[in-house]
């Protein structure tokens, strides 16, 4: 299964199934981070159950605090 | 009346466009607005709102002007480094209009006085530079009732978003790492002085928008832009 993480295509390891273990898999804690499906933030309560599908488009942000 | 209390002619840009008008004037003169960090964020969001003529300004920093600012903090020049960021701030703001009034707050924003600042302003721009003080801002702010314009830049990166407008939306909801962001250790990093003016301007913008009721905010959105590769993203939440 090919996803696209931040622009870049990504072959889905067999048995990742779930929104945090493909997190896992491309080495993103989650800690300081927004992740979104489709250009929309997925709450991260949700991470767990969300389903891994063909094709879907993550966006990873990470919280920064300079000013 | 003089030239320099012509409003008419003053405002004429801005009150010639379609849908702001002399009422987005009134608003913004009607206004007042907090500016949380008075750094290279502060100054596009300081001289563009006090150059729209809201009414009153407030600036919180406890930091005095150093000489590594001036490479970006454009409201300061060499002969304010070690003086308060508040004072010669608005001593350059009431340079160039006399027609907002200005607020120093020297001491900053702490959970002290932030509800007790915060009370006195119809907005707040949080322009600061630390995460301890965005999670103080968007408590404050849950607490007072008022909106905030969110802004924070990365070396070559930075986000906007609005929250706790129409829709109270949280910081704290996008990213609910509270403890971990508030105890990293404080690092310093680079910037070119470009990034934080592309990104205060944007919060300037924002801040007109929700004063003056015109176009939509980013509230609800979560703006980013990357100037290295001048790609942007608007995520919704």
């Amino acid at each position: 299964m090919d996803v696209e993480i931040n622009g870049r295509h990504i072959q889905v390891a067999e048995g990742c199934t779930t929104l945090r273990q493909l997190l896992e898999q491309e080495g993103f804690t989650g800690v300081g981070q927004a992740v979104a499906v489709n250009n929309r933030v997925v709450p991260r309560t949700d991470w767990e159950d969300m389903p891994v599908t063909e094709g879907m488009k993550l966006t990873v942000i990470r919280a920064v605090c300079g000013g | 009346m003089t030239a320099n209390n012509d409003f008419t002619e003053r405002y004429s840009r801005q009150t010639m466009l379609p849908g702001f008008g002399e009422e987005g004037q009134q608003k913004l003169l009607a206004s007042s607005v907090l500016i949380i960090g008075a750094g290279g964020l502060g100054a596009p969001v300081a001289t563009y709102l006090t150059g729209a003529g809201v009414g009153h300004i407030g600036i919180a920093d406890p930091d005095t002007v150093s000489l590594s600012n001036l490479q970006r903090q454009t409201l300061y020049s060499e002969q304010d480094v070690g003086k308060p960021k508040t004072e010669c701030a608005i001593k350059r703001l009431e340079a160039m209009s006399s027609v907002p009034s200005f607020t120093a707050h020297p001491q900053g924003i702490t959970p002290q006085n932030a509800q007790e600042i915060i009370r006195r302003y119809d907005l707040v721009i949080d322009c600061t530079d630390n995460f301890p003080t965005r999670y103080l801002i968007d408590d404050s702010c849950a607490k007072c009732g008022k909106p905030w314009v969110h802004g924070a830049i990365g070396e070559f990166h930075g986000q906007v978003s609005v929250f706790n407008h129409r829709q109270h939306r949280r910081y704290t909801d996008l990213y609910p790492d509270r403890d971990t962001l508030c105890n990293l250790p404080r690092r310093t990093t680079g910037v070119i002085g470009a990034v934080p003016g592309v990104i205060g301007s944007i919060l300037a913008s924002e801040a007109i928008k929700i004063i003056t009721g015109i176009g939509e905010s980013l509230e609800g959105h979560l703006f980013t832009i990357d100037l290295l590769t001048m790609q942007t993203v608007i995520l919704d939440f």
